[in-house]
């Protein structure tokens, strides 16, 4: 039929168009990318096969770790109050009471060894930079120690629920010093002008992410910011897959918070329109007749 | 003043008021319309209610939309997508249909230029109906800006540096548009008030002239043929409607209308539910920010044949900066459809595919429009300059030669298949 043809010509013409300047274009502009790797390879200075000791390793964590660090669940309280942590280290030190369910283990362990290099943060801390990151490199422990630590991190780490509660708490311990989530009415434990003057780039407000980066992009971006943006100063935070999609999850929830209506009303109003369609296609059928 | 009888019916009540029978006969049930039409004639009707739903839905976005920019980005994208009860749906629907109005556009333009609607008697139909696409464009560009976001931003800073092209009052009118030195509060407050007030006004002005010049000519139709109305009336008003070759615009005309709308509508409920980003560009959900330039800037896609015209010349020629070829081509592109029907020199009123030379040309001129396009998209770097050079110069070089082709066309037959 005549119809169908020009209708196919169409189609044709605007699905050509439409594939250049979307899927095509888009390829273009943002190539694509190295899977994330969950299992953080390129860290080998701790070797996370032996077995930790959670008693050791408590011991370890308070003579080094709690002058800093806040561990909520093990009852320890933060020493500082926000303002002066940040005034003193650019940056607060977060709360550890997530940190052993959060972050993977190899990434943990061989953190603890070396901050800058587990973050890919060399560019910024650095001897020639004349900047020394705030938390010390523990690079002379014994890789016992380290494990035993991780080991203890991991036994008094708050277990979460898997809903909105849940990922807001594992969005909060992992880049809640330093990014605000006003959405959702969350402000960064460090002020805004001293991660500037700290970092050099301000971390922006992550309520909009999930739309204007889409899931995607940070599913790479969090696992190793370096890859997608060189030189950036967002440290790699070393997250383990569930807590990743825990921390993509909650910003969906924030930044895309009606996406379960908009699904479920797109299903009916499309049902809705098809049998307008068809209704609509028997009347003009009945008044053709008298004119054909 | 005349005696008035009491009424027997409602209708009567106000027929005798408002003359409201022949007033529907004149407009709907004996407003005629060429019977051998196909779906392509439908687009008319679907742009109308598109922009109904522009209109309905841009009423609900701005019971909370805050022209400011300090609060123009979080009253779109907190309060009404996500505070507000289906917000979201009436953004989408207005983002999605700004968008999809456009598609819708350029298939009515491109079935006018295909079929010759806008010669012998039919000029003032195709003059007001680009004075609708100026309007639309200008409509959307001014929407655009008011979400705030990156690409508002960068987009309307783009696109009125452009003017700063113009040679003695460049920079001025720059400044007199925006309002400011750069973009800023005084640019967003006035592209609000042209977006919300006064373009629209001038649309529906403009939708009301557009119908009316409808009336002398009638509409074309698929073959090109002239007939007598008047006789073709007589014949369906007697009852010979089969042998008619006209049909009323109500019921005949738009129960065809209704059944393409309904088709369209599956489509553009599909695109608002699940499928809006290529009318939502996510790099519109960052907030605007006058330091950060975004990698690549791109105006939205109904703009970019445009656009290219002006972005393909690069290079300085016999002393004239590539700037302003690119402006001077830009400027042609930008007026050169109004002018169609004058430069249509053949008499013939056939579909393209008919006429012997032109349908090349049609073929040619939607492909290159489709290469601008895309290369309006990619970033102009490397080959990608070259080819949107060639596509720019091949768009100035089709236009400058349909007189000629036309020409040569009326001459090789008069009379034709
Ligand atoms: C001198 C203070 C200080 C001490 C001591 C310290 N930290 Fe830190 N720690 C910090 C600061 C500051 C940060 C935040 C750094 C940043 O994000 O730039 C941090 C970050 C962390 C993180 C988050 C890593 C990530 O990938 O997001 C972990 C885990 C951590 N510290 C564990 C420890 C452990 C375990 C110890 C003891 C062995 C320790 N810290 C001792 C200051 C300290
Ligand atoms: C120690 C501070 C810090 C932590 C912790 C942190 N970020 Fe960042 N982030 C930054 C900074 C600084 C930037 C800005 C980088 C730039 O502009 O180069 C940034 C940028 C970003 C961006 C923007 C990237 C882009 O494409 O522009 C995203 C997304 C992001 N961070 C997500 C996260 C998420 C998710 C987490 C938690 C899992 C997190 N960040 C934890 C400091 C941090
Ligand atoms: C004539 C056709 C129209 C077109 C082509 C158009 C186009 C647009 C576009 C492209 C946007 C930005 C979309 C987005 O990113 O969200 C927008 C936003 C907006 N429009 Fe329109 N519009 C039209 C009519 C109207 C009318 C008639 C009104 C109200 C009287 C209106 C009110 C608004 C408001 C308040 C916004 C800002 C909210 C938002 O960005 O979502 N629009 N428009």
């Amino acid at each position: 039929m005549k119809e169908f043809k020009i209708l196919a010509v169409i189609m044709a013409l605007v699905g050509i168009t439409y594939y250049g300047i979307e899927p095509y274009a888009h390829s273009v502009m943002h190539p694509e990318v190295a899977a994330a790797d969950f299992s953080f390879n390129d860290l080998h200075n701790v070797d996370t096969k032996l077995v930790g000791n959670v008693e050791n390793g408590k011991t370890l964590v308070e003579a080094n770790c709690i002058a800093c660090h806040a561990i909520d669940a093990a009852g320890h309280p933060a020493v500082m109050s926000n303002a002066d942590a940040a005034a003193s280290y650019g940056v607060v030190p977060p709360d550890l009471s997530h940190a052993g369910r959060i972050y993977d283990a190899n990434y943990l362990a061989n953190f603890i060894f070396d901050p800058v290099s587990a973050m890919h943060l060399q560019h910024k801390f650095s001897p020639d930079s004349g900047k020394t990151f705030p938390m010390p490199s523990y690079n002379w422990m014994a890789p016992q120690d380290i494990v035993d630590i991780v080991a203890y991190l991991k036994s008094v780490a708050v277990k979460v629920t898997d809903d909105k509660e849940g990922h807001k708490a594992t969005f909060e311990a992992a880049c809640g010093r330093c990014h605000n989530m006003k959405y959702a009415g969350f402000e960064a434990t460090t002020p805004v002008d001293v991660i500037k003057a700290h970092m050099g780039a301000t971390p922006p407000d992550l309520s909009q992410y999930i739309k204007s980066r889409g899931e995607h992009y940070l599913h790479s971006f969090i696992n190793d910011p370096q890859i997608l943006l060189h030189g950036t100063s967002m440290p790699r935070v070393g997250l383990n897959e569930k807590a990743q999609e825990d921390v993509i999850a909650y910003m969906e929830e924030i930044g895309d918070s009606k996406k379960a209506e908009r699904n479920s009303l797109g299903i009916w109003v499309m049902g809705y329109m098809v049998i307008f369609a068809f209704l609509a296609y028997l009347w003009k059928r009945k008044i053709w007749e008298e004119v054909h | 003043m005349a005696e008035f009888k009491k009424a027997g019916s409602m209708l009567e009540w106000f027929d005798q008021r408002l003359g409201v029978i022949n007033f529907t006969k004149v407009m709907m049930t004996e407003y005629w319309i060429p019977k051998n039409i196909n779906f392509l004639w439908a687009m008319g009707v679907l742009l109308t209610m598109l922009f109904t739903m522009l209109l309905v839905s841009g009423i609900f976005l701005l019971m909370y939309y805050k022209p400011d920019v300090n609060m123009a980005f979080d009253s779109v994208n907190y309060t009404i997508m996500q505070e507000v009860a289906y917000g979201w749906l009436f953004r989408h629907i207005h983002a999605v249909g700004a968008s999809v109005v456009f598609l819708i556009i350029y298939i009515h333009m491109f079935t006018g230029i295909y079929y010759g609607s806008y010669k012998k008697g039919r000029e003032m139909i195709w003059i007001s109906g680009m004075l609708l696409f100026m309007l639309f464009s200008a409509e959307g560009f001014s929407g655009y800006m008011l979400p705030w976001g990156q690409m508002s931003y960068w987009a309307a800073y783009v696109i009125t540096e452009i003017f700063g092209g113009i040679p003695f009052i460049g920079d001025e009118l720059v400044v007199w548009i925006r309002g400011n030195f750069y973009v800023a509060d005084a640019t967003l407050t006035r592209f609000f008030m042209l977006h919300v007030l006064l373009i629209p006004l001038a649309i529906l002005g403009a939708i009301v002239f557009h119908f009316y010049s409808l009336r002398f000519p009638h509409v074309n139709n698929e073959k090109g043929e002239f007939f007598d109305f008047e006789a073709e009336e007589k014949k369906y008003l007697a009852g010979d409607k089969k042998g008619s070759k006209v049909i009323p615009f109500w019921p005949v005309f738009l129960s065809k209308d209704v059944f393409v709308m309904g088709v369209f509508l599956i489509f553009f409920f599909y695109l608002v539910f699940f499928h809006y980003s290529f009318a939502m560009d996510p790099i519109n959900f960052d907030k605007a920010d006058g330091l950060k330039t975004p990698a690549h800037i791109y105006p939205e896609w109904y703009f970019l044949w445009s656009y290219e015209v002006l972005r393909g010349w690069f290079f300085e020629i016999a002393g004239i900066s590539g700037k302003s070829l690119g402006l001077m081509a830009f400027g042609f592109a930008n007026v050169i459809f109004l002018l169609i029907p004058w430069l249509d020199r053949s008499p013939l009123v056939k579909p393209a595919n008919q006429r012997p030379m032109f349908k090349y040309w049609f073929w040619l001129m939607i492909a290159d429009l489709m290469v601008l396009t895309e290369f309006g998209k990619l970033p102009p770097t490397g080959p990608n300059a070259w080819v949107g050079f060639g596509a720019s110069l091949t768009f100035l070089v089709l236009f400058l030669s349909l007189p000629i082709i036309t020409k040569m066309e009326s001459k090789k037959k008069a009379g034709g298949k």
